[in-house]
């Protein structure tokens, strides 16, 4: 028979315990920040510190130069602005008709209702890289290689934000809109005044997830843009590897004004953030 | 005759179907010409001798797809996908339980170190990889002068233990990770899991968290250690999180392109050490113009993802245990 632990060696035992899980969480989160970290420290070194062959994290003297070299090595400003609209107009058009689709598929009884939303919801389990083909053909036949419009507008419905906006219209209670119909309230006015507004959380959610994946979209932008006044900053980040070569500093440099936007747009929202990716998993 | 119901006779019921196509026309339009075709439009294609270089394309029944099986770089392709399919989704599923699991437990800075963890997961695939091949650089890289410091260490704290009788234990020279095709499939597992283990991460501690506390207690009451609350509380309780992490994480993985595309600077890696089905599918369309052959090739890697689409979803009906 085992003694019983004296209140002492229990607590011993348990600041042990907490003791291991902060040191195990610590260690597991500075190796996740690493990179980023050995990007920064990179991006202010001079070319002689890179290739030392010892680890230094703290360069001689901060080059912040860097940034600026490696911002004018290439057309980084056209890449940014590019990437902006991009992201901006994908982001808008996209909560519209989001909105819109998913407001019929919450509220309304109609004809056809449970077959089309089966259609939609289908579209989830495509691969995007089966469609990649005929899209590239279908946007050649409009002529909309090089231009925006072939990098906006076939992503301008996400039925996955459909589907999350729907979930979230159906928890507002029915008899709110019953009520407002009968008061005679039109639809489309129900939406935007009252529907919108209360949905405020599960709208950022979807915007966040759409302005960070057109900011990060890569292959498809590859495939469509053959100039350097179309490109987006990823891609224009691949061809700037040809010109600096193995000048990481400026690589590095270039990599960490790419990544800026995101971060700072994903730490001033994070919570609402993890918040809908948290319910998205577990409607799973 | 057909029995019409009730609701079909209202005036409202047909006002709100009116509407409610009007909703979903433009989304069903983008939908329809971005989605719906291009499906069925690439099964067509892949029946085809389709070349970009010329005009006129040619039926040739399934002749892609057997020209696709006995095509070596495309079973390449498989082998290497899977290969990274097979050691990423465990690891990636195994190390976010585990860190959410740590997560779960009663922290302070709870937030910050979720933070940490997820960060990776919205970076830009592209800058992240860049950094990547710099950390995997053969002379100046970060992770040849890590392991290199370890081993110093280790072979100083040896030899001071021994009283200088082993010295040098751990020889350790410089490894061309780049260059190294046997390393190709491991680079890119390691960044998978570093870049995509946080969302894992997010979401099982969500379902953590649904767990109900007094399972918990009368576990304790009835004496159970952490581990076997862990095993036969826990893990059967989150499962249908584990389940929907699992098929993401499965097709996710099999979509693998970008990483290898920026690491290897527009290559497949070293003796196509790097070439996946979905390189494939780009090289074949986009770099050789055999749009018939690339949709043939894109429609295999469909099928494999349904495949395990379904058999996640039959395995999950006999295992999985739903809370409600």
């Amino acid at each position: 028979m085992q003694a019983e632990p004296t209140m002492w060696q229990y607590r011993f035992r348990n600041h042990f315990k907490m003791g291991i899980l902060y040191l195990v969480l610590t260690i597991g989160a500075f190796i996740m920040l690493m990179p980023f970290l050995w990007m920064l420290s990179t991006s202010l070194k001079a070319p002689n510190e890179i290739t030392m062959r010892t680890i230094k994290w703290i360069p001689e003297t901060f080059r912040w130069e860097n940034y600026r070299t490696a911002w004018n090595a290439a057309p980084f400003a056209t890449y940014f602005s590019n990437s902006f609209v991009i992201a901006i107009t994908c982001t808008i058009i996209e909560v519209m008709l989001s909105s819109l689709a998913a407001y019929a598929f919450a509220k309304f009884d109609f004809f056809g209702k449970n077959v089309l939303f089966v259609l939609f919801l289908g579209t989830m389990m495509i691969p995007g890289e089966v469609m990649l083909i005929p899209n590239y053909l279908t946007m050649v036949k409009f002529g909309w290689i090089d231009t925006y419009y072939s990098l906006i507008i076939p992503w301008t419905v996400s039925v996955f934000s459909i589907f999350l906006l729907r979930q979230f219209f159906m928890s507002i209670p029915h008899e709110l809109y019953e009520a407002a119909i009968l008061d005679g309230c039109g639809r489309f006015k129900y939406l935007i005044k009252v529907m919108l507004p209360l949905s405020k959380p599960a709208l950022v959610t979807v915007m966040l997830f759409k302005f960070i994946g057109s900011w990060n979209a890569f292959l498809w932008v590859l495939i469509m843009t053959n100039t350097p006044k179309m490109r987006t900053v990823p891609v224009g980040l691949t061809y700037f590897v040809s010109d600096v070569g193995t000048q990481y500093n400026l690589l590095m440099a270039a990599s960490a004004f790419a990544m800026a936007p995101i971060v700072v747009l994903f730490l001033l929202l994070q919570k609402q953030f993890i918040q809908g990716i948290a319910r998205s998993g577990l409607k799973g | 005759m057909v029995r019409i119901p009730q609701k079909m006779k209202s005036k409202k019921y047909w006002i709100d179907t009116l509407w409610a196509y009007i909703y979903l026309l433009p989304a069903f339009i983008i939908l329809g010409l971005f989605n719906f075709y291009p499906v069925v439009k690439s099964i067509y294609m892949s029946f085809f001798d389709w070349s970009l270089l010329r005009q006129e394309q040619f039926f040739i029944g399934f002749q892609n797809y057997q020209k696709l099986m006995a095509d070596n770089t495309f079973r390449q392709a498989i082998i290497n996908t899977s290969t990274y399919v097979v050691l990423y989704v465990p690891l990636t599923i195994g190390l976010a339980l585990f860190v959410a699991v740590l997560l779960n437990s009663k922290i302070k800075f709870r937030g910050a170190y979720r933070l940490a963890f997820f960060i990776p997961w919205i970076t830009s695939p592209v800058a992240a990889s860049m950094v990547w091949r710099w950390i995997y650089n053969h002379h100046y890289g970060l992770l040849n002068m890590i392991i290199t410091s370890i081993a110093n260490n280790l072979n100083t704290i040896i030899s001071f233990l021994s009283f200088g009788k082993f010295t040098d234990v751990f020889q350790f020279t410089n490894i061309n990770w780049l260059m190294d095709p046997k390393w190709t499939i491991p680079n890119i597992v390691m960044i998978g899991v570093w870049k995509y283990m946080g969302y894992n991460v997010v979401i099982f501690l969500a379902g953590l968290q649904n767990v109900p506390q007094d399972i918990y207690e009368a576990a304790e009451v009835d004496g159970a250690t952490s581990w076997q609350k862990f095993w036969k509380v826990t893990l059967p309780l989150i499962s249908p999180t584990t389940f929907f992490v699992s098929i993401i994480s499965i097709i996710g993985a099999f979509k693998l392109f970008t990483e290898i595309y920026v690491l290897y600077t527009g290559r497949p890696g070293p003796l196509n050490s790097g070439m996946t089905i979905v390189y494939y599918v780009y090289r074949m369309a986009f770099e050789r113009y055999r749009m018939g052959y690339a949709s043939a090739a894109a429609y295999i890697l469909f099928g494999i993802i349904f495949i395990f689409t379904l058999i996640q979803m039959s395995a999950a009906k006999k295992k999985v245990h739903y809370s409600s």
